[in-house]
């Protein structure tokens, strides 16, 4: 690893006018992503700002139809929280079945949705759930928000701060494991929104990361049933392609997530 | 350079580490606490597991200055007074290691699983609880013999 300057900031202004200030620094959170990233030399941070003790990114709260958990609340406490598992199991389902208990144990929703790993399993819930991601800036719509493998609308020095979920009618994501990485192979995430809209998002699969999958959406719409995905037709040429599976193996791994997911709820 | 002021094992330390420095690095390198293993460079064999504020985490990936105000458990605080922990008895008898390279790794990890989902823990969950803990020598079937063993004398 590369030399690097460790910052512990008191309030979110603080952090970023150490970033502003910093020649090439990086917000860190649980490290799960960054550090690894920094041993393998792939990132060179000249300064780390440790965003995990801002009492502004801490919590989970429920209000106005909506679950808001802050950036910094980590993969396990979202995984065992009462409020979460309440109001959407599905949420709480997926934080447990991120990497192994220690990553859960550092890891938080903030760094991943920052991060937007092809792989990763939030963004699936962000998109499919319709969430709204908060930042020290602005509020930005999950459908606006994801850009792209590891890119998203977040411009230099912005920090996420919270994501708002919506709660759903009912909602279940279902994941294909890469068995040595943990980490989506194909995960599928299905909601049925209050306003009785269905929102199937994908991770795992995408050549460009997240993305929803109308094909499956339309054909829930007209049966919310596990039979309805049969019939609809993948396009795999816009899907990843790599030693763990071909384009048209994810292409049928989506149907399957998503037939499960559903199986679980209808 | 950084002064990281840690509790570990108990007692109140305080070292000076560069800022890059991996909390496993200062661990075995300036405290001489050897016995958690450094197994990969992907975070994830987990023969580095220590406790850091009484739940496990991967050493190798975690910057010592993080853990600055923590307080940190490695395997070196179970035995006491010359006296092996349960958990540590467990793998002895149940024969859950051979080469003992991923041993720090699981023990404390099974430490922290019994912490969090108590005593009696059933096969499947010890299983999908040591996801991130990878052992190349025993086929895990002792390791899952001794985690429950010990559990239920924790
Ligand atoms: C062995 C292993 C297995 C894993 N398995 C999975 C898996 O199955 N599914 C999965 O989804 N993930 C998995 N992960 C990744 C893990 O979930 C990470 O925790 C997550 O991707 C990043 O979160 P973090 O808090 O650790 O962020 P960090 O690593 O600290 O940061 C990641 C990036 O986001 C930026 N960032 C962090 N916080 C913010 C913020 N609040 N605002 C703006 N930018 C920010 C950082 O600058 C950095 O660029 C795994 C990781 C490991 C090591
Ligand atoms: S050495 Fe830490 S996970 Fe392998
Ligand atoms: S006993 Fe050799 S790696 Fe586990």
């Amino acid at each position: 690893m590369h030399e690097t300057r460790y910052h512990r900031p008191s309030s979110l202004d603080e952090a970023a006018k150490i970033l502003s200030a910093s020649a090439d620094g990086r917000y860190l959170s649980g490290g799960q992503t960054l550090i690894p990233t920094m041993k393998h030399r792939l990132a060179e941070p000249t300064d780390l700002i440790d965003l995990t003790r801002l009492a502004e990114l801490k919590g989970i709260s429920e209000s106005g139809g909506a679950l808001t958990i802050g950036a910094a609340t980590t993969h396990a406490e979202v995984a065992s929280s009462d409020a979460v598992r309440k109001a959407i199991p599905a949420l709480a389902a997926l934080a447990g079945k991120i990497g192994d208990p220690a990553v859960r144990h550092k890891g938080t929703i903030g760094g991943s949705i920052a991060n937007n790993d092809p792989g990763a399993d939030y963004p699936a819930a962000a998109l499919g759930l319709g969430a709204t991601i908060h930042t020290s800036k602005r509020a930005i719509a999950a459908d606006d928000f994801f850009k792209g493998m590891f890119t998203t609308a977040l411009e230099d020095g912005e920090i996420v701060t919270k994501v708002s979920f919506p709660i759903p009618t009912k909602a279940a994501y279902e994941k294909f494991h890469n068995a040595a990485s943990r980490y989506a192979l194909t995960g599928v995430f299905v909601a049925v929104t209050k306003g009785g809209d269905v929102r199937v998002a994908v991770t795992g699969a995408g050549a460009s990361g997240v993305f929803r999958a109308g094909g499956i959406e339309a054909a829930l719409s007209s049966t919310f049933a596990a039979d309805a995905i049969g019939g609809v037709a993948i396009d795999s040429s816009d899907l990843l392609s790599d030693i763990h599976g071909s384009a048209d193996y994810r292409a049928n791994l989506i149907k399957v997530m998503a037939e499960r997911a559903v199986a679980a709820i209808a | 350079m950084t002064t990281v002021a840690m509790t570990v094992n108990g007692k109140a330390v305080s070292v000076d580490s560069e800022d890059r420095a991996l909390l496993v690095e200062v661990l075995r390198e300036k405290l001489n606490l050897t016995g958690t293993h450094v197994g990969c460079d992907t975070s994830q064999c987990g023969a580095c597991v220590v406790l850091v504020d009484g739940v496990a985490v991967k050493s190798c990936t975690m910057l010592a200055a993080q853990a600055d105000g923590s307080t940190v458990e490695t395997i070196e605080s179970l035995a006491k007074n010359g006296e092996l922990h349960p958990m540590q008895v467990a793998f002895n008898e149940n024969h859950g290691l051979q080469c003992g390279f991923c041993t720090p790794g699981m023990i404390m990890t099974a430490v922290d699983m019994v912490r969090r989902r108590g005593k009696t823990l059933d096969d499947t969950t010890i299983r999908h609880e040591l996801e991130g803990n990878i052992c190349r020598c025993t086929g895990y079937v002792n390791i899952v013999k001794a985690i429950k063993a010990g559990a239920a004398r924790m």
